[in-house]
């Protein structure tokens, strides 16, 4: 492989304006901490492309971690010559020459940000391309329909030649967008609104409700197998898990029954929306889609979201159940989640629980209860798991060595 | 002493003992326990899964761990045969393969199946048009070893895998028992759909082993109970094993290119003084051969007292197979490529591995020498 150059494209970051510096900053953060395996690659940022150098890497596994980074809309693989026509040339021939087989067409399109290179655009395209027409034995151009598209970027530091793009993740680079608690069951569903909140820029903190003996060690260990998977995205995510067992007898006991989940869901969201307050975030995002269980009709939203002001983010509400399995597919989310532990929503589901509850109501029933100190206890006792990219999917201690 | 049998068995690495002691000691709950010392065993297979599937480059899903490379045969051709009698009853494998392949088939010719044997060549190659010119509307599955245990011959398995993507019916497995660490094969770009895998041969311990089963190809279960490994192989997980077997398989992977090239240097050498003997014929193929089996006929002398008169020098080597030497059987591979009964019951296998050594090559040819100098006064 001739390539000494990887050249990221970015997103709609380019749009951004007086924020871009802390856009494009942010990106190259996180590139540099997902790249940090590979030791000899340099990463450098002008206004609107960033380089990576790759020092003699193997260019495989970065362009595979590369493709899950968000805030990059392309990439490709480049070659990086001097500003001199003939280096130019002899570069886009080294790497037009695997492509020289009967019926590969090609055609050279120029971009020339320094306006001081002597030959202009066409004049560049003329040069690069008969030059690799001479040279080759079956290439043919085509300016229409190419089968390679032979880019030339001069620049004032230098010329990049790429032959191919790769598709980025899309969206902003995580972090731009701040902080936010994710809501996460163990379902199918809420890795997947992570994701895609981290999509748009998101950082992610996971709040994990644990009702020990009612729910298993095995339902909690999906829970830090999904959260690690997030860690795909974004190199770490802390994991919040809740002792729930109180609050959830309290309501068993004071909450009559076809109204326990609408009061549960509250209690969490209650919690969640201190731990977020302790965490110093601004929103609360949820896998909730519209009208697929009771607690997810408008009448529940509207019951449970009265306990907080805090943004509700529901990156799945339009969603059908069939695109959320496709993306947790994709997302390699869908097998953990389908792993048939009892969490704490399933164990007490009511036989028939309200699908359109009344604030009043529940209002009035939460009341002859002192909530408030076990919501608080149970604020106070929450273990809280950080997960990287790297540690291991298991929590136990001292099994490295076994393998 | 020199220990030449490692197609037989291996040498177990110490840090696989000590994984398999450690977990047989402390994490001795039952995987499917539903307390914390149950998921604690669980923690370790899932672990093992995830491991071994990605020192193959597949999902830890396609990974159904076995007792050892006879069931991962036994459980893919049997597996495929009952699943999908429905949409055809032929079978194919070649006339070279191991027992744990070769006896599946007859048992399913005896109940009903067709089964096509593809000869090899006179070198021991099965061809991939020989095998697509077997292929009928009825065929179901193809079985084909890697590495021949006995002569070591390379198959061409890409090419196979390749001319099968022309046959959607045809399910494809691949004996990959000899393969590991000695010759590379890459499970998801030869349209691999079931390979075989034992843990003793690469320095793991007996009792383990996987079988690779492709994402979306079906098996009907060998043993049925308790619906463990996915349902594919009833039976208490053996933990130990398998994360003895995990370990293994890294260890092996890691060393690969160190000890194919040390192997590969000694067959050579091997072969190159051992071949100047007026009694010796080598009938392992220079060219695509695999690094750590040299099979040779030494003329006159029975293969079973060669080796025991190697072994009063210190050298272990065997006849044919490990399986088959006991029961006396010539090898099957020689007499398939046209070597007559003779001249198979004559044949001596030496098979390396990574722990063998270079300056073991002339103690070695020695040995052998000395062996064929005594006996051919007695034997004629």
């Amino acid at each position: 492989m001739i390539y000494n150059h990887i050249l990221i494209r970015y997103g709609e970051i380019s749009t951004k304006g007086q924020n871009r510096k802390k856009f494009v900053a942010q990106l190259r953060k996180n590139i540099v901490t997902a790249l940090s395996a590979f030791q000899n690659i340099h990463v450098k940022y002008t206004r609107d492309r960033m380089y990576i150098h790759l020092n003699g890497e193997n260019h495989e596994p970065i362009i595979e971690r590369l493709q899950q980074i968000f805030g990059i809309q392309s990439f490709s693989l480049a070659l990086k010559v001097e500003n001199e026509l003939e280096a130019i040339q002899e570069a886009a021939l080294e790497a037009m020459k695997e492509f020289d087989i009967e019926g590969k067409t090609f055609k050279v399109s120029t971009r020339r940000a320094y306006k001081q290179f002597p030959l202009d655009t066409n004049e560049l395209n003329y040069a690069v391309g008969s030059h690799v027409l001479r040279n080759t034995e079956h290439l043919q151009v085509n300016v229409k329909e190419p089968s390679v598209n032979v880019r030339v970027e001069v620049r004032s530091e230098a010329t990049y030649i790429t032959c191919f793009d790769y598709r980025g993740a899309g969206g902003l680079p995580v972090g731009t967008s701040g902080k936010a608690m994710l809501m996460l069951s163990g379902g199918i569903d809420s890795p997947v609104a992570g994701y895609l909140a981290m999509k748009r820029g998101l950082e992610i903190e996971a709040v994990h409700f644990y009702s020990p003996p009612f729910t298993s060690e095995r339902s909690k260990q999906k829970v830090i197998d999904l959260t690690q998977k997030l860690t795909a995205y974004h190199e770490k995510v802390k994991l919040h898990i809740v002792p729930f067992t109180a609050v959830q007898q309290a309501i068993q006991k004071q909450i009559p029954e076809n109204y326990t989940m609408t009061s549960t869901r509250r209690m969490m969201l209650r919690i969640t929306d201190l731990i977020r307050e302790k965490n110093e975030s601004l929103a609360i995002v949820t896998g909730d889609s519209l009208g697929q269980v009771a607690s997810q009709t408008v009448e529940s939203m509207y019951a449970i979201n009265e306990v907080t002001n805090t943004p509700i983010l529901r990156p799945l509400v339009t969603m059908d159940k069939t695109e959320i399995v496709e993306i947790a597919r994709k997302i390699d989310t869908h097998e953990i989640s389908n792993r048939p532990y009892e969490d704490c929503c399933t164990i007490f589901t009511p036989s028939s629980p309200k699908t359109k509850p009344k604030r009043e109501k529940i209002n009035r029933y939460e009341q002859f209860y002192d909530f408030e100190t076990l919501i608080q206890e149970a604020v106070n006792n929450v273990e809280t798991l950080e997960m990287t990219a790297s540690s291991a999917t298991n929590t136990e201690d001292n099994v490295e060595d076994l393998f | 002493m020199i220990y030449l049998d490692n197609s037989a068995t291996t040498k177990p690495y110490n840090e696989v003992i000590q994984s398999f002691t450690k977990v047989a000691t402390t994490y001795y709950g039952n995987p499917s326990s539903l307390h914390q010392f149950g998921v604690q065993a669980e923690n370790l297979l899932s672990r093992s899964r995830e491991q071994v599937a990605e020192l193959l480059h597949v999902s830890s899903n396609e990974i159904i761990f076995t007792s050892g490379g006879t069931e991962g045969n036994n459980l893919a051709i049997k597996g495929v045969a009952m699943q999908y009698k429905s949409r055809g009853q032929h079978i194919i494998t070649t006339n070279i393969e191991h027992d744990s392949v070769h006896e599946p088939f007859k048992q399913l010719e005896a109940l009903g199946f067709n089964v096509t044997y593809v000869p090899v060549d006179s070198s021991g190659f099965v061809s991939p048009a020989a095998i697509e010119s077997a292929i009928t509307d009825e065929t179901i599955l193809v079985s084909v070893m890697h590495v021949n245990n006995e002569i070591g011959t390379i198959q061409p398995i890409e090419k196979i895998g390749k001319m099968l993507t022309n046959y959607s019916k045809v399910l494809f497995h691949v004996d990959h028992v000899q393969g590991v660490g000695k010759v590379p094969l890459s499970l998801a770009d030869h349209k691999i759909d079931l390979c075989t895998l034992s843990g003793h041969k690469i320095h793991g311990l007996k009792g383990t082993g996987i079988l690779y089963k492709r994402n979306g190809v079906q098996l009907h279960p060998l043993l049925s109970g308790g619906s463990q490994e996915m349902q594919h192989r009833s039976g208490t997980e053996n933990v130990p094993g398998i994360v003895a077997f995990a370990k293994a398989l890294r260890l092996t992977l890691e060393h690969a290119a160190q000890h194919q090239q040390k192997m590969q240097k000694i067959k050579a050498e091997l072969i190159d003084k051992l071949s100047a003997h007026e009694r010796i014929t080598i009938n392992t193929p220079n060219e695509h051969s695999a690094p750590h089996i040299i099979n040779f006929t030494a003329q006159g002398i029975k293969g079973e007292v060669f080796v025991h008169a190697l072994e009063e020098k210190g050298v272990f080597v065997s006849t044919t197979s490990a399986c088959s030497s006991k029961r006396k059987k010539p090898s099957k591979t020689l007499l398939a490529i046209g070597k007559n009964y003779e001249e198979a019951d004559q044949s001596i296998r030496l098979s390396l591995s990574g722990l063998n050594d270079y300056n073991e090559v002339t103690p070695i040819v020695n040995a052998i020498f000395t062996v064929i100098e005594d006996l051919k006064k007695v034997m004629r």
